[in-house]
């Protein structure tokens, strides 16, 4: 089943083509995040990704009467945030620095081994307060392989669903799987060693699987 | 089925997302109940994704949306007035 423009959004559409312009602000203001996030995600460069989020809206409202409603309009804005990335970053404008590169390997089809860590129980829950955590894991996404990031950045940072990422990047479904699975495992492994910490508290062992953390995920 | 620990971490994401099959996901299921090498993968894989869902992971720097209207409208006046 295909996800659709909703009829709001199909009837400010409609009026914005017919003039009336600022309604489009109207339209967009619900993905100003998505369309940042998108691309800063892939540039990690912030005055990079607001120009970038500018120029994609620009362009959104440039081509509007391009866009078919049998699409969801958020999967539309996404594949010209992700192009305005890319372009981007073929230019060089963005810099693309950074030392993990040797420990991801590119190897989609290929046998992987994730990070092993037989005392994760012992791994406290204030660490994933930390901020340095936080930039070490946007550090780790801007550095994935373009293929694994692009996937990664669009089902588990923007939380598309597995159809809308397929369309979003004109890739199949399965392809969508695959690489998504290679990205959380190269991430796992790149942020093991900074899950690490100093601090003794524990995580009770009932908590570890399943209930805890799930409750935090929905 | 019986899973050994490389089949299993092949199936992590698939697990977390709720996709594998119900023969598939017991026998996951009964392997993490076993062992500690493939919890703990399991596990800090979810922390990633818990990471990386926190909104305090990728914030909007102060005034985006404002700057964001302002050159739409100058955009939009351009092309249309």
């Amino acid at each position: 089943m295909k996800a659709v423009a909703t009829a709001d959004e199909r009837e400010l559409i409609r009026r914005v083509l017919a003039g009336e312009t600022d309604l489009f602000h109207e339209l967009i203001r619900p993905y100003e995040r998505l369309v940042y996030v998108t691309i800063f995600a892939i540039l990690k460069n912030e005055t990079e990704a607001e120009d970038g989020a500018q120029e994609t809206m620009i362009n959104a409202f440039r081509y509007l009467k391009n866009f078919r409603g049998e699409a969801k309009f958020s999967t539309w804005l996404v594949t010209i945030a992700m192009n305005e990335a890319r372009k981007r970053l073929r230019k060089g404008k963005a810099a693309a620095e950074d030392s993990l590169d040797a420990t991801l390997e590119d190897n989609e089809g290929g046998d992987y081994t994730p990070a092993v860590l037989t005392d994760w129980r012992e791994i406290p829950l204030e660490a994933l307060e930390k901020k340095e955590l936080r930039e070490k894991l946007r550090e780790a996404v801007a550095t994935l392989p373009e293929k694994y990031r692009e996937v990664f950045v669009l089902r588990d940072i923007e939380e598309l669903n597995q159809e809308e990422t397929a369309a979003a990047l004109g890739i199949n479904v399965t392809l969508v799987k695959v690489r998504l699975h290679r990205a959380r495992m190269m991430l796992q492994k790149v942020l093991v060693p900074y899950l690490k910490s100093d601090t003794t508290l524990r995580i009770p062992a009932k908590t570890q699987r399943g209930g805890f953390f799930r409750g935090w995920f929905t | 089925m019986k899973l050994d620990c490389k089949h299993v971490w092949e199936h992590i994401s698939g697990y977390l997302d709720h996709q594998l099959d119900p023969e598939l996901l017991a026998a996951v299921e009964k392997h993490l109940e076993n062992c500690e090498v493939c919890s703990a993968v399991l596990d800090s894989t979810r922390n990633v994704l818990v990471l990386t869902a926190d909104e305090r992971t990728y914030e909007l720097p102060v005034g985006y949306s404002e700057r964001l209207h302002a050159r739409l409208t100058a955009a939009i006046t351009g092309e249309t007035g």
